[in-house]
């Protein structure tokens, strides 16, 4: 499809302004936005459906269990997992990479053990592992990253010791937005017999992913940046893994038999999906998925929007005093998303920031919950700009004025 | 340094100063003049019990009681910031305590500047007012 059909499907992008000025969301890592057919499905279940999953024989509840269920079947397709019991719904990213912190921490993570991060990562998939560590008395050990954006290969084998229970590492970084070698990595980790968990919250909104042939042992990402309802995640897990990992949250649904002297628990994945579920909004992550699908597919539609970030990418670096990082510059721009961080030299990323929202530009500013990335580059924030498909070549061109006439004004 | 007439002789001028300004950018760029020519604050004096919280940008505050009058002196690292704080103590600097918590700083409203800014910088603003308000009431 065309760009410009593209954006027929979002009810915001038709003529919503701001400030006075036309919309232009350049804010899409944080968060997408969401089409009409998704809040069509949230609204058929939440109108139509509605009534608590799995637990009761009435029809209602049926169908509501078949809606959610059915996302749960179309998340196997997207990632291309092996089984329905290796998907399991969380709130989202950050609540999936928590979940596998607690839980996989519990069965694997002793005194004495480490635990490998990335010092690139969200906040999301450090701050848990830290607060393992300090549980259990194991390390947290920090891998580096080059400044083109990559974490090395070479150093990642190098840390895996006999001790290392467990890698987290994103696919992307929401900041420098550019692509690691995921698969390599895994094989690293595989090779030392340690498993790694893949925050995708990033790379799942711009690649195809296919967790078999990734080889990954956990992926995490958020329905909320790839068109999807908010509140939404998923964790997929190998099913060596989840099986041998106890509870998160305990409560309803997730049992077996419940007795006053014990408890077993429910078989994959309800294991993981303590009380009443979002389910509404999980029926609607199926739709959202099949779009997504699609358009990762739509080669019209990517011709056109990567024309528009090169262009943006092109037109960004040659403004005076800027620095843009995570340039693709050193790796082939197929392995940078369209999240574009930069600084400008003496100007303040939030004037930036609030200059460019009177010119009707929505961009991110500050720390984006990565501070140790921050003090990586030396810099207090940074101001990011990121796309998504249905983001025009014009837009690209009045995001580029509007920030030079912002550069003027406070320089 | 002598204040000229009462804090609210001096939010009047304010709103009439802005209200010269119909068009966003003529409001914005005096108020990045403004952050521009505010006094230089010492290095000495940017510390951590002067920062503002809950700014995106890092503001610090100081104040200095002397005769009964109250003295600030600010800095930001953002210059719109910056100009904001400027604009606050240019009017409440060198008032009285009783002067400073009798102002309900409705100005801020009454220049638009409440509903011209993003909302972590309304956040900024709120927060520089309470402590602007937190020190005068020490
Ligand atoms: C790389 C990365 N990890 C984790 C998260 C957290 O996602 P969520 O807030 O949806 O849980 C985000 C998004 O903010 C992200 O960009």
């Amino acid at each position: 499809m065309r760009t410009q059909q593209f954006i027929e499907l979002f009810p915001i992008l038709q003529g919503t302004s701001v400030n006075g000025k036309p919309l232009v969301y350049l804010d899409n890592a944080a968060t997408s936005q969401r089409p009409q057919a998704v809040v069509d499905r949230m609204d058929e279940v939440n109108l139509h459906a509605n009534a608590n999953i799995h637990r009761a024989v009435h029809t209602l509840s049926a169908f509501a269990t078949e809606a959610y269920e059915a996302s749960r079947d179309a998340a196997v397709r997207f990632l291309n997992a092996e089984s329905r019991q290796e998907i399991v719904f969380t709130q989202g990213t950050t609540s999936a990479i928590n979940l596998v912190a607690y839980s996989f921490g519990q069965a694997f993570v002793h005194k004495g053990d480490r635990i490998i991060v990335g010092e690139a990562e969200h906040h999301s998939n450090m701050v848990p592992w830290q607060l393992l560590a300090q549980r259990t008395g194991a390390e947290v050990v920090y891998l580096h990253m080059g400044d083109d954006g990559l974490y090395d290969l070479s150093e990642l084998d190098s840390l895996l010791t006999h001790s290392t229970k467990i890698v987290a590492l994103a696919q992307a970084s929401n900041v420098l937005g550019i692509v690691n070698p995921i698969k390599e990595m895994a094989y690293v980790c595989h090779a030392h017999n340690v498993p790694i968990l893949v925050d995708g919250a990033q790379g799942v909104v711009h690649c195809k992913v296919d967790v078999q042939e990734m080889d990954c042992d956990f992926y995490a990402f958020s329905s909320h940046k790839m068109y999807g309802p908010t509140g939404v995640g998923v964790l997929y897990g190998k099913k060596k893994w989840l099986e041998q990992m106890p509870p998160f949250l305990s409560g309803g649904e997730m049992v077996g038999t419940v007795s006053l002297e014990g408890t077993s628990f429910a078989p994959l994945p309800q294991k993981f999906e303590a009380g009443t579920q979002n389910f509404a909004n999980v029926a609607a992550l199926a739709t959202a998925l099949e779009l997504q699908s699609r358009i990762l597919n739509d080669s019209e539609l990517n011709a056109e929007f990567s024309q528009t970030v090169k262009w943006l990418c092109n037109a960004l670096t040659s403004i005076d005093g800027l620095t843009l990082y995570g340039a693709p510059g050193d790796v082939p721009m197929e392995f940078k998303l369209p999240v574009f961080s930069f600084a400008v030299d003496g100007v303040h990323h939030e004037d930036l920031a609030v200059l460019l929202d009177k010119m009707g530009v929505a961009v991110r500013s500050g720390q984006m919950c990565a501070e140790p990335l921050m003090n990586h580059f030396g810099v207090t924030g940074m101001v990011r700009a990121s796309l998504l498909p249905y983001n025009t070549m014009q837009e690209a061109e009045y995001f580029t004025v509007a920030l030079k006439k912002a550069i003027k004004m406070l320089k | 340094m002598e204040q000229i007439g009462t804090v609210k002789d001096r939010e009047q001028q304010v709103i009439e100063d802005f209200a010269v300004y119909d068009d966003w950018m003529d409001k914005y760029e005096y108020i990045i003049e403004l952050g521009k020519s505010l006094e230089p604050y010492p290095e000495g004096k940017k510390t951590e019990d002067r920062l503002i919280k809950g700014c995106q940008s890092r503001v610090w505050l100081d104040a200095r009681k002397e005769d009964g009058k109250i003295w600030f002196s600010a800095d930001s690292d953002a210059i719109i910031t910056k100009g904001i704080i400027s604009l606050l103590i240019g009017i409440y600097s060198g008032a009285s305590a009783e002067e400073i918590l009798a102002s309900d700083f409705s100005f801020v409203e009454k220049i638009g500047l409440s509903a011209n800014l993003s909302p972590t910088r309304a956040n900024g603003l709120v927060s520089m007012i309470e402590t602007i308000r937190r020190m005068a009431a020490e």
